[in-house]
Protein backbone atom coordinates (compact mmCIF):
# COMPACT_ATOMS: atom_id res chain seq x y z
CA UNK A 1 0.00 0.00 0.00
CA UNK A 2 3.04 2.42 0.89
CA UNK A 3 4.52 1.70 -1.96
CA UNK A 4 1.19 2.35 -4.29
CA UNK A 5 0.79 5.51 -2.69
CA UNK A 6 4.44 6.40 -3.22
CA UNK A 7 4.18 5.38 -6.91
CA UNK A 8 1.56 8.14 -7.03
CA UNK A 9 3.28 10.33 -5.14
CA UNK A 10 5.62 10.09 -7.63
CA UNK A 11 4.06 10.42 -10.66
CA UNK A 12 2.14 13.35 -9.60
CA UNK A 13 5.64 14.84 -8.44
CA UNK A 14 6.57 14.45 -11.85
CA UNK A 15 3.85 16.06 -13.73
CA UNK A 16 4.00 18.92 -11.32
CA UNK A 17 7.79 19.23 -12.44
CA UNK A 18 6.65 19.32 -16.21
CA UNK A 19 4.20 21.97 -16.08
CA UNK A 20 6.08 24.01 -14.02
CA UNK A 21 9.36 23.23 -16.77
CA UNK A 22 6.61 24.26 -19.33
CA UNK A 23 5.40 27.54 -18.56
CA UNK A 24 9.04 28.33 -17.47
CA UNK A 25 9.76 27.67 -20.91
CA UNK A 26 6.93 29.10 -22.25
CA UNK A 27 7.30 32.14 -20.31
CA UNK A 28 10.67 32.98 -20.79
CA UNK A 29 10.84 32.04 -24.53
CA UNK A 30 11.35 35.87 -25.16
CA UNK A 31 14.34 36.56 -23.46
CA UNK A 32 16.25 33.54 -25.44
CA UNK A 33 18.55 35.30 -28.23
CA UNK A 34 20.43 32.88 -30.22
CA UNK A 35 21.08 35.57 -32.39
CA UNK A 36 23.65 36.96 -30.35
CA UNK A 37 25.76 33.89 -30.96
CA UNK A 38 25.67 33.33 -34.72
CA UNK A 39 24.25 32.17 -37.51
CA UNK A 40 20.55 30.90 -36.14
CA UNK A 41 20.03 27.23 -37.94
CA UNK A 42 15.77 27.15 -38.74
CA UNK A 43 13.58 24.69 -39.61
CA UNK A 44 10.81 25.69 -41.66
CA UNK A 45 7.61 23.70 -41.74
CA UNK A 46 6.76 23.97 -45.36
CA UNK A 47 3.63 21.65 -44.94
CA UNK A 48 1.60 22.15 -48.40
CA UNK A 49 0.38 23.60 -51.45
CA UNK A 50 -0.25 27.27 -50.65
CA UNK A 51 0.93 26.90 -47.27
CA UNK A 52 4.72 26.57 -49.02
CA UNK A 53 4.06 29.33 -51.02
CA UNK A 54 3.21 31.70 -47.63
CA UNK A 55 6.27 30.08 -45.83
CA UNK A 56 8.49 30.88 -48.52
CA UNK A 57 7.13 34.31 -48.85
CA UNK A 58 8.01 35.02 -45.00
CA UNK A 59 11.45 33.46 -45.64
CA UNK A 60 12.34 36.00 -48.75
CA UNK A 61 13.16 38.55 -46.82
CA UNK A 62 15.53 36.90 -43.87
CA UNK A 63 19.04 37.58 -43.94
CA UNK A 64 22.24 34.97 -44.53
CA UNK A 65 21.80 35.32 -40.37
CA UNK A 66 19.24 32.53 -40.52
CA UNK A 67 21.44 29.25 -41.93
CA UNK A 68 21.37 26.57 -42.42
CA UNK A 69 17.53 26.02 -43.26
CA UNK A 70 15.54 22.53 -42.92
CA UNK A 71 12.53 22.29 -44.68
CA UNK A 72 10.28 19.87 -43.49
CA UNK A 73 7.46 18.77 -46.05
CA UNK A 74 4.93 15.95 -45.85
CA UNK A 75 6.17 12.89 -47.95
CA UNK A 76 2.78 12.55 -50.03
CA UNK A 77 3.60 16.59 -51.21
CA UNK A 78 5.69 16.76 -54.57
CA UNK A 79 4.83 20.37 -55.55
CA UNK A 80 6.73 21.68 -52.66
CA UNK A 81 10.12 20.32 -52.68
CA UNK A 82 9.99 21.71 -56.49
CA UNK A 83 9.12 25.13 -55.19
CA UNK A 84 12.01 25.36 -52.15
CA UNK A 85 14.63 24.31 -54.61
CA UNK A 86 13.42 27.25 -57.18
CA UNK A 87 13.81 29.82 -53.77
CA UNK A 88 16.71 28.37 -52.17
CA UNK A 89 18.58 28.80 -56.06
CA UNK A 90 17.26 31.85 -56.38
CA UNK A 91 19.75 33.48 -53.25
CA UNK A 92 22.66 33.75 -53.44
CA UNK A 93 25.34 31.52 -51.70
CA UNK A 94 22.94 28.66 -50.75
CA UNK A 95 25.05 26.14 -52.00
CA UNK A 96 24.66 23.49 -48.81
CA UNK A 97 22.81 25.60 -46.76
CA UNK A 98 20.09 23.89 -46.37
CA UNK A 99 18.36 20.61 -46.49
CA UNK A 100 14.59 18.73 -47.13
CA UNK A 101 13.18 16.64 -44.51
CA UNK A 102 9.84 14.38 -45.37
CA UNK A 103 7.76 13.22 -42.55
CA UNK A 104 4.29 11.64 -42.86
CA UNK A 105 1.89 14.25 -43.03
CA UNK A 106 -0.04 14.50 -39.89
CA UNK A 107 -3.49 15.30 -41.37
CA UNK A 108 -4.90 15.47 -44.43
CA UNK A 109 -7.45 17.60 -45.56
CA UNK A 110 -10.82 17.00 -44.35
CA UNK A 111 -9.85 14.02 -42.16
CA UNK A 112 -11.54 13.15 -39.35
CA UNK A 113 -10.54 14.45 -35.72
CA UNK A 114 -9.94 11.16 -34.03
CA UNK A 115 -7.49 10.27 -37.01
CA UNK A 116 -6.42 13.14 -36.51
CA UNK A 117 -5.21 12.69 -33.41
CA UNK A 118 -3.52 9.07 -34.17
CA UNK A 119 -1.73 10.20 -36.94
CA UNK A 120 -0.71 12.97 -35.59
CA UNK A 121 1.29 10.95 -32.39
CA UNK A 122 2.25 8.57 -35.43
CA UNK A 123 4.32 12.12 -36.64
CA UNK A 124 5.68 12.54 -33.57
CA UNK A 125 8.12 9.73 -33.67
CA UNK A 126 9.15 11.06 -36.74
CA UNK A 127 9.31 14.35 -35.45
CA UNK A 128 11.38 13.92 -32.54
CA UNK A 129 14.29 12.60 -34.14
CA UNK A 130 14.67 15.06 -36.29
CA UNK A 131 14.05 17.78 -34.27
CA UNK A 132 16.59 16.07 -31.54
CA UNK A 133 19.02 15.46 -34.33
CA UNK A 134 19.05 19.13 -35.56
CA UNK A 135 18.63 20.93 -32.91
CA UNK A 136 17.07 24.21 -34.55
CA UNK A 137 16.93 27.68 -32.83
CA UNK A 138 14.22 28.03 -33.99
CA UNK A 139 11.05 26.59 -35.22
CA UNK A 140 8.82 28.56 -37.90
CA UNK A 141 5.34 27.62 -39.15
CA UNK A 142 2.52 28.81 -40.52
CA UNK A 143 -0.41 26.57 -40.41
CA UNK A 144 -0.29 22.73 -41.64
CA UNK A 145 -0.74 19.72 -39.41
CA UNK A 146 2.54 18.53 -39.60
CA UNK A 147 4.04 21.77 -37.05
CA UNK A 148 1.95 20.44 -33.91
CA UNK A 149 4.04 17.44 -33.80
CA UNK A 150 7.44 19.07 -34.69
CA UNK A 151 6.80 22.27 -32.45
CA UNK A 152 6.05 19.80 -29.47
CA UNK A 153 8.82 17.80 -30.19
CA UNK A 154 11.10 21.37 -30.21
CA UNK A 155 9.01 22.30 -27.06
CA UNK A 156 9.71 19.13 -25.56
CA UNK A 157 14.13 20.05 -26.07
CA UNK A 158 13.91 23.10 -24.20
CA UNK A 159 11.72 21.39 -21.46
CA UNK A 160 14.07 18.82 -20.58
CA UNK A 161 16.89 21.86 -20.87
CA UNK A 162 18.59 20.12 -24.10
CA UNK A 163 18.68 23.48 -25.79
CA UNK A 164 15.50 26.26 -26.29
CA UNK A 165 14.38 26.42 -29.27
CA UNK A 166 12.11 29.42 -30.37
CA UNK A 167 8.57 28.41 -32.00
CA UNK A 168 7.35 31.62 -34.14
CA UNK A 169 4.11 31.02 -35.89
CA UNK A 170 2.77 32.91 -38.53
CA UNK A 171 -1.38 32.26 -39.16
CA UNK A 172 -2.25 31.66 -42.83
CA UNK A 173 -2.96 34.92 -44.20
CA UNK A 174 -6.55 33.19 -45.28
CA UNK A 175 -7.59 33.19 -41.82
CA UNK A 176 -9.84 36.23 -41.12
CA UNK A 177 -12.27 36.21 -37.92
CA UNK A 178 -11.11 32.27 -36.51
CA UNK A 179 -7.64 30.77 -35.97
CA UNK A 180 -6.72 27.78 -37.91
CA UNK A 181 -6.80 24.65 -35.75
CA UNK A 182 -3.46 24.41 -35.97
CA UNK A 183 -2.88 27.90 -34.82
CA UNK A 184 -5.53 27.28 -31.80
CA UNK A 185 -3.76 25.03 -30.58
CA UNK A 186 0.06 26.38 -31.20
CA UNK A 187 -0.79 30.17 -29.74
CA UNK A 188 -0.37 29.14 -26.05
CA UNK A 189 3.09 27.46 -26.34
CA UNK A 190 4.22 30.08 -29.48
CA UNK A 191 6.52 32.78 -28.44
CA UNK A 192 6.05 34.58 -31.27
CA UNK A 193 2.57 34.45 -32.86
CA UNK A 194 1.88 36.37 -35.98
CA UNK A 195 -1.27 37.56 -37.18
CA UNK A 196 -2.63 39.25 -40.30
CA UNK A 197 -5.48 40.41 -40.17
CA UNK A 198 -6.33 42.83 -36.90
CA UNK A 199 -9.60 41.65 -36.59
CA UNK A 200 -7.70 38.00 -35.18
CA UNK A 201 -5.43 40.74 -33.59
CA UNK A 202 -8.35 42.09 -31.42
CA UNK A 203 -9.35 38.52 -30.38
CA UNK A 204 -6.13 37.22 -29.49
CA UNK A 205 -4.38 39.91 -27.49
CA UNK A 206 -0.68 37.60 -27.41
CA UNK A 207 -0.32 37.81 -30.88
CA UNK A 208 1.65 40.10 -33.13
CA UNK A 209 0.07 42.05 -35.87
CA UNK A 210 2.28 43.74 -38.60
CA UNK A 211 0.01 43.69 -41.14
CA UNK A 212 -0.14 41.88 -44.11
CA UNK A 213 3.13 40.06 -44.30
CA UNK A 214 2.51 37.73 -47.73
CA UNK B 1 -7.27 42.22 -77.84
CA UNK B 2 -9.41 42.45 -74.21
CA UNK B 3 -8.99 39.04 -72.55
CA UNK B 4 -11.08 37.55 -69.58
CA UNK B 5 -9.32 34.82 -67.93
CA UNK B 6 -11.83 32.47 -65.97
CA UNK B 7 -10.09 30.41 -63.58
CA UNK B 8 -11.76 27.30 -60.55
CA UNK B 9 -8.70 26.76 -59.19
CA UNK B 10 -8.44 22.85 -58.26
CA UNK B 11 -11.30 21.58 -57.85
CA UNK B 12 -14.97 21.74 -60.10
CA UNK B 13 -16.75 24.41 -60.38
CA UNK B 14 -19.40 23.69 -63.69
CA UNK B 15 -22.01 26.43 -62.97
CA UNK B 16 -19.23 29.19 -63.41
CA UNK B 17 -17.89 27.40 -66.32
CA UNK B 18 -21.26 27.47 -67.79
CA UNK B 19 -22.77 31.02 -66.78
CA UNK B 20 -19.56 32.29 -67.79
CA UNK B 21 -20.12 31.01 -71.83
CA UNK B 22 -24.02 30.89 -71.76
CA UNK B 23 -25.21 33.79 -74.91
CA UNK B 24 -26.37 35.72 -72.48
CA UNK B 25 -22.95 36.18 -70.58
CA UNK B 26 -20.95 36.35 -73.98
CA UNK B 27 -23.15 39.44 -74.91
CA UNK B 28 -22.66 41.61 -72.11
CA UNK B 29 -19.09 40.96 -71.92
CA UNK B 30 -18.93 41.77 -76.19
CA UNK B 31 -20.47 44.02 -75.07
CA UNK B 32 -18.18 46.04 -72.68
CA UNK B 33 -15.75 45.14 -75.11
CA UNK B 34 -13.81 41.72 -74.04
CA UNK B 35 -13.10 39.64 -76.89
CA UNK B 36 -11.13 36.83 -75.73
CA UNK B 37 -11.86 34.58 -72.97
CA UNK B 38 -9.72 31.99 -71.19
CA UNK B 39 -11.32 28.64 -69.46
CA UNK B 40 -9.29 27.02 -66.50
CA UNK B 41 -12.09 24.17 -66.04
CA UNK B 42 -10.26 22.19 -63.61
CA UNK B 43 -11.85 18.89 -62.88
CA UNK B 44 -15.33 20.24 -64.18
CA UNK B 45 -17.40 17.84 -66.16
CA UNK B 46 -17.36 20.82 -69.21
CA UNK B 47 -14.64 21.39 -71.32
CA UNK B 48 -16.04 24.31 -73.66
CA UNK B 49 -14.94 23.30 -77.58
CA UNK B 50 -13.29 26.91 -79.01
CA UNK B 51 -16.26 27.06 -81.55
CA UNK B 52 -18.78 27.45 -78.83
CA UNK B 53 -19.11 30.75 -78.17
CA UNK B 54 -19.69 32.65 -81.63
CA UNK B 55 -18.99 36.01 -81.40
CA UNK B 56 -15.74 35.49 -79.02
CA UNK B 57 -12.73 34.08 -79.13
CA UNK B 58 -12.39 31.32 -76.76
CA UNK B 59 -9.52 29.14 -75.20
CA UNK B 60 -10.10 26.61 -72.70
CA UNK B 61 -7.80 23.84 -70.84
CA UNK B 62 -8.09 22.00 -66.99
CA UNK B 63 -4.79 22.33 -65.57
CA UNK B 64 -1.53 24.48 -66.23
CA UNK B 65 1.26 24.41 -63.91
CA UNK B 66 1.04 28.37 -63.85
CA UNK B 67 -1.96 30.68 -64.38
CA UNK B 68 0.68 33.35 -63.79
CA UNK B 69 0.72 33.75 -67.79
CA UNK B 70 -2.75 33.78 -68.69
CA UNK B 71 -3.28 36.60 -65.25
CA UNK B 72 -1.14 38.82 -66.71
CA UNK B 73 -2.64 39.07 -70.07
CA UNK B 74 -6.08 39.23 -68.62
CA UNK B 75 -7.82 42.06 -68.38
CA UNK B 76 -10.79 40.96 -66.48
CA UNK B 77 -10.43 38.41 -63.98
CA UNK B 78 -13.32 36.03 -63.13
CA UNK B 79 -12.51 33.43 -60.14
CA UNK B 80 -13.45 31.13 -57.75
CA UNK B 81 -13.28 32.04 -54.08
CA UNK B 82 -10.19 30.15 -53.53
CA UNK B 83 -7.61 32.45 -51.45
CA UNK B 84 -5.00 31.37 -53.91
CA UNK B 85 -6.39 32.22 -56.80
CA UNK B 86 -8.03 35.53 -55.70
CA UNK B 87 -4.12 36.80 -53.79
CA UNK B 88 -2.52 36.03 -57.09
CA UNK B 89 -4.83 37.88 -59.02
CA UNK B 90 -4.92 40.85 -56.67
CA UNK B 91 -1.07 40.67 -56.83
CA UNK B 92 -0.65 41.03 -60.38
CA UNK B 93 -3.24 44.18 -60.15
CA UNK B 94 -5.92 42.86 -61.84
CA UNK B 95 -9.40 43.56 -61.49
CA UNK B 96 -10.96 40.67 -59.74
CA UNK B 97 -14.87 39.19 -59.83
CA UNK B 98 -14.75 36.41 -57.60
CA UNK B 99 -17.81 34.23 -57.71
CA UNK B 100 -18.95 32.11 -54.92
CA UNK B 101 -20.16 28.72 -55.42
CA UNK B 102 -23.35 28.82 -52.99
CA UNK B 103 -22.78 25.09 -52.66
CA UNK B 104 -19.98 25.44 -50.43
CA UNK B 105 -21.25 28.43 -48.13
CA UNK B 106 -19.56 27.58 -45.30
CA UNK B 107 -16.08 26.77 -46.15
CA UNK B 108 -13.81 29.16 -44.60
CA UNK B 109 -12.08 30.01 -48.02
CA UNK B 110 -14.91 32.53 -47.94
CA UNK B 111 -14.26 34.79 -45.18
CA UNK B 112 -11.31 36.07 -47.34
CA UNK B 113 -12.92 36.79 -50.73
CA UNK B 114 -15.87 38.32 -48.22
CA UNK B 115 -13.29 40.50 -46.46
CA UNK B 116 -11.42 41.99 -49.89
CA UNK B 117 -14.64 42.49 -51.01
CA UNK B 118 -15.98 44.58 -48.09
CA UNK B 119 -12.63 46.70 -48.34
CA UNK B 120 -12.93 46.81 -51.68
CA UNK B 121 -10.52 45.32 -53.33
CA UNK B 122 -12.63 43.17 -55.58
CA UNK B 123 -16.18 42.34 -56.78
CA UNK B 124 -18.24 39.78 -55.15
CA UNK B 125 -21.22 37.75 -56.76
CA UNK B 126 -23.18 34.17 -57.27
CA UNK B 127 -23.77 32.31 -60.42
CA UNK B 128 -26.91 33.56 -60.28
CA UNK B 129 -26.31 36.90 -60.35
CA UNK B 130 -23.30 36.80 -62.87
CA UNK B 131 -24.54 38.35 -66.05
CA UNK B 132 -26.16 41.10 -64.19
CA UNK B 133 -22.85 41.95 -62.20
CA UNK B 134 -20.72 41.89 -65.35
CA UNK B 135 -23.80 44.25 -67.04
CA UNK B 136 -23.76 46.68 -64.22
CA UNK B 137 -19.98 46.41 -62.88
CA UNK B 138 -18.26 49.72 -62.11
CA UNK B 139 -14.41 48.88 -62.28
CA UNK B 140 -13.17 52.05 -61.18
CA UNK B 141 -14.33 51.44 -57.31
CA UNK B 142 -11.71 49.26 -56.89
CA UNK B 143 -8.81 50.16 -54.67
CA UNK B 144 -5.31 48.49 -55.29
CA UNK B 145 -4.42 45.38 -53.42
CA UNK B 146 -0.91 46.66 -51.90
CA UNK B 147 1.19 43.69 -51.50
CA UNK B 148 2.32 41.95 -47.95
CA UNK B 149 5.56 43.07 -46.26
CA UNK B 150 7.78 40.25 -45.28
CA UNK B 151 10.28 42.77 -44.82
CA UNK B 152 8.19 43.75 -41.07
CA UNK B 153 8.35 40.55 -40.05
CA UNK B 154 12.20 39.64 -40.42
CA UNK B 155 12.45 43.20 -38.87
CA UNK B 156 10.76 41.78 -35.62
CA UNK B 157 12.10 38.34 -35.78
CA UNK B 158 15.89 40.18 -36.01
CA UNK B 159 15.39 42.48 -32.87
CA UNK B 160 13.75 39.22 -31.16
CA UNK B 161 15.95 37.00 -31.86
CA UNK B 162 18.70 39.03 -31.19
CA UNK B 163 20.11 38.91 -35.12
CA UNK B 164 22.74 41.88 -36.21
Amino acid sequence: MACLVGAVFAVLLLCLLFFIRLYYVVKTGSSYKPGTRGPVTVLVVAGSGGHTTEVLRLMECLSAAYTPRHYVIADTDRMSEEKICTFESSKQHSEGQFTICRIPRSREVHQSWSSSVLSTLDALRYSLPLVFRLRPDMVLCNGPGTCVPLCVAGLLLGILGMKKVSIVYVESICRIKTLSLTGKILYPISDYFFVQWSSLRDKYPRSIFLGRLV
Amino acid sequence: MKTVFVTVGTTSFDDLIEGVTCPETVQVLKARGYERLVLQAGRGSILPAADSCPHVTLEAYRFKDSIADDIQQADLVISHAGAGSCLEALGAGKPLLVVVNDKLMNNHQLEMARQLHMDSHLLYCTCSTLTETLRTMDLSVLQPFLPGQPKNFANFLDKALGVQ
